[in-house]
């Protein structure tokens, strides 16, 4: 378990569901992937043309690109256990 | 100007460009607001909105952008390619955009709050590149499977029409149809301008498309169903704005392409633009009569269209030829155009709508239908009637004089076979065979021609190597053989 994550959180603007979901992520980061992860916020008011490679539909979305496959996460990643799911850190669970 | 235009009556609208849809729409679509295109799958709505999105780049200098949530870009401009449209070349003349948003599920996981905002910011920022004044959603209802959350889907959905609608760009949002509703996700709740149904049934092995514009807000428009169809040019609608019987009937006649029978109609052929039924039993002659008159008006320099629905082209062109009827010079001159097809092949609404189209293309003054018998087969008689009349109106409307050949059964009376036509054709010649000292005989009358004195005469015709000759019947009864009476001339 010692892949670096490369991870990117697009956003459009300084909303506050942007806000949060930043300091979220964050936060999520420093306690399960302290040292092994980068994180780049892509603001698409300042560049919409980037939207389209990672094909962003609802914002906030974090992508996590490496490592493979490709996950999405969206939302302001409020609830933890979810963003851990998405990011492949704990098991799914069964049931959903 | 905005005040003006409230005080209009009915609102402004985006011409569609496809043909007919915007005769039943009156104009078009609502400009400057979303309209709701439902259908199942294959009925034909992705083709619609694309044509509605090409048309406008391509004649009304309104860019598009076309923004698919189903399949990829490619795919789809394949798809349309087939259609005659090139979307590369539209999108090299940033004239169209084509985004493409993939949402699936399986790779998406949500927490928290989210909004659309990403869909505003491409669309948004594709609108702005290409100044686009017309957009397309197709299929938007997809993301109701690849986003959980459906109380943030509606309500930004809601969001999103509102946002292109303050922006005046006319839309094209399509939907499949659902269960009880227009659409399956409801859509119609936020969509209500203009609702289009879209429809492709089975009919005894048959297909049939139609359309439907289920409501229109402040527009008057038709209630019916249309036929509609696709093929490589794209789709036409039939309309049937014709119906008004207000065509204007010309007193300019022209030639039957024998001076003997036109003697028999008040001396000088057929009205222009009216109707003449040939009817009769098979190998009377019908179609040889039918190929004087498109002999004749090619040597004025008039154009023919010949619909045949038993024979190809170059069977009857050879058949011609032996009767001393060259069709083939006029085709390479380019004044005739065969149009050949099997009556099964589809119903009798594409056969109708395909005629209307080929001579939309072809702008004939002079139409052949050979036999229109093989086309009645196909539908039930009030069907078969219904779509007679709107396709002579249309001939009518055009100018065209169409004439139409029938076969009648040896074993019916002549005149009651075609009674459910005959009241559509202003003229109608009966054409017939008797044996007699083992010969076979041809005869033809004038059962009735609209406006002119006809002759009541009932006369002997006979196809030589030189065309047909009608002669009058001898005192006897009898025909007067054929060398007999060119002699006498």
């Amino acid at each position: 378990m010692s892949d670096s994550y490369s991870l990117k959180l697009y956003v459009a603007g300084q909303t506050p569901k942007a806000v949060r979901a930043f300091s979220n992520l964050r936060r999520i980061c420093e306690e399960h992937l302290k040292g092994r992860y980068s994180i780049e916020v892509i603001d698409l008011v300042e560049n919409p043309a980037l939207g389209r490679g990672d094909q962003i539909l609802a914002l906030p979305t974090l992508v996590r690109r490496l490592p493979a496959p490709i996950k999405k996460i969206i939302g302001d990643l409020s609830n933890t256990e979810r963003v851990l799911v998405g990011l492949d850190l704990r098991p799914r669970r069964p049931s959903m | 100007m905005a005040k003006h235009r409230l005080e209009r009556s009915e609102i402004q609208k985006a011409p569609t460009g496809i043909p007919g849809l915007d005769d039943i729409t009156n104009g078009g679509f609502p400009q400057g607001r979303p309209t709701l295109v439902s259908g199942g799958p294959g009925s034909g709505k992705t083709l619609l909105g694309v044509s509605f999105l090409v048309n406008g780049a391509q004649q009304y200098s309104e860019p598009g952008v076309l923004m698919t949530f189903e399949e990829n870009a490619s795919e789809l401009a394949q798809d349309v390619r087939s259609l005659g449209y090139d979307l590369d070349a539209l999108v090299a003349q940033k004239r169209l955009i084509v985004d493409y948003i993939h949402v699936d599920r399986s790779e998406i996981e949500e927490t928290g709050e989210y909004d659309l905002e990403g869909l505003f910011v491409r669309l948004e920022h594709a609108i702005k590149e290409i100044g686009a004044k017309r957009v397309m959603l197709d299929t938007i209802e997809t993301l109701f499977g690849g986003l959980k959350d459906t109380g943030i889907l509606r309500a930004e959905l809601r969001r999103l029409f509102r946002w292109m609608r303050d922006r005046g760009i006319t839309a094209v949002v399509t939907a499949e149809r659902g269960e009880q509703m227009f659409t399956r996700q409801g859509l119609e709740e936020y969509i209500t301008d203009a609702v289009i149904a879209l429809d492709h049934r089975v009919h005894e092995q048959i297909s049939t498309r139609r359309i439907r514009v289920v409501k229109y807000r402040g527009s008057t428009h038709g209630t019916n169903e249309y036929p509609f169809l696709i093929d490589r040019d794209g789709i036409t609608v039939l309309p049937v704005t014709s119906l008004l019987l207000e065509h204007e009937a010309p007193n300019e006649r022209v030639s039957s392409g024998l001076k003997s029978l036109d003697e028999m109609l008040g001396g000088k052929g057929y009205f222009r633009a009216s109707t003449v039924l040939l009817s009769g039993t098979a190998g009377t002659g019908k179609t040889t009569l039918a190929a004087q008159f498109i002999e004749a008006a090619c040597a004025r320099g008039e154009r023919c269209m010949y619909f045949l629905f038993e024979e190809s082209p170059s069977q009857l062109i050879r058949n011609m030829r032996s009767a001393g009827i060259d069709l083939q010079r006029w085709v390479d001159k380019g004044l005739l155009k065969f149009h050949a097809d099997r009556p099964n092949r589809h119903g009798l609404e594409t056969h109708l709508l395909e005629m209307h189209h080929a001579v939309e293309m072809f702008d004939p003054d002079v139409v052949v239908l050979d036999p229109i018998t093989n086309l009645m087969a196909v539908g039930t008689q009030s069907d078969v009637r219904a779509m007679l009349t709107r396709v002579i109106d249309y001939f009518k409307t055009r100018g065209v004089t169409a004439l139409f050949t029938s076969l009648t059964s040896s074993t019916q009376s002549l005149e009651v076979t075609e009674s459910m036509i005959s009241s559509l054709m202003d003229t109608w010649i009966l054409v017939a065979v008797n044996e007699e000292d083992r010969k076979r005989n041809r005869w033809l009358y004038v059962l009735k021609s609209r406006g002119m004195a006809h002759s009541n005469d009932v006369r002997a015709f006979d196809i030589t190597d030189r065309g047909v000759v009608i002669t009058p019947l001898g005192k006897n009864g009898k025909a007067v053989p054929v060398a007999k009476a060119r002699k006498k001339k």
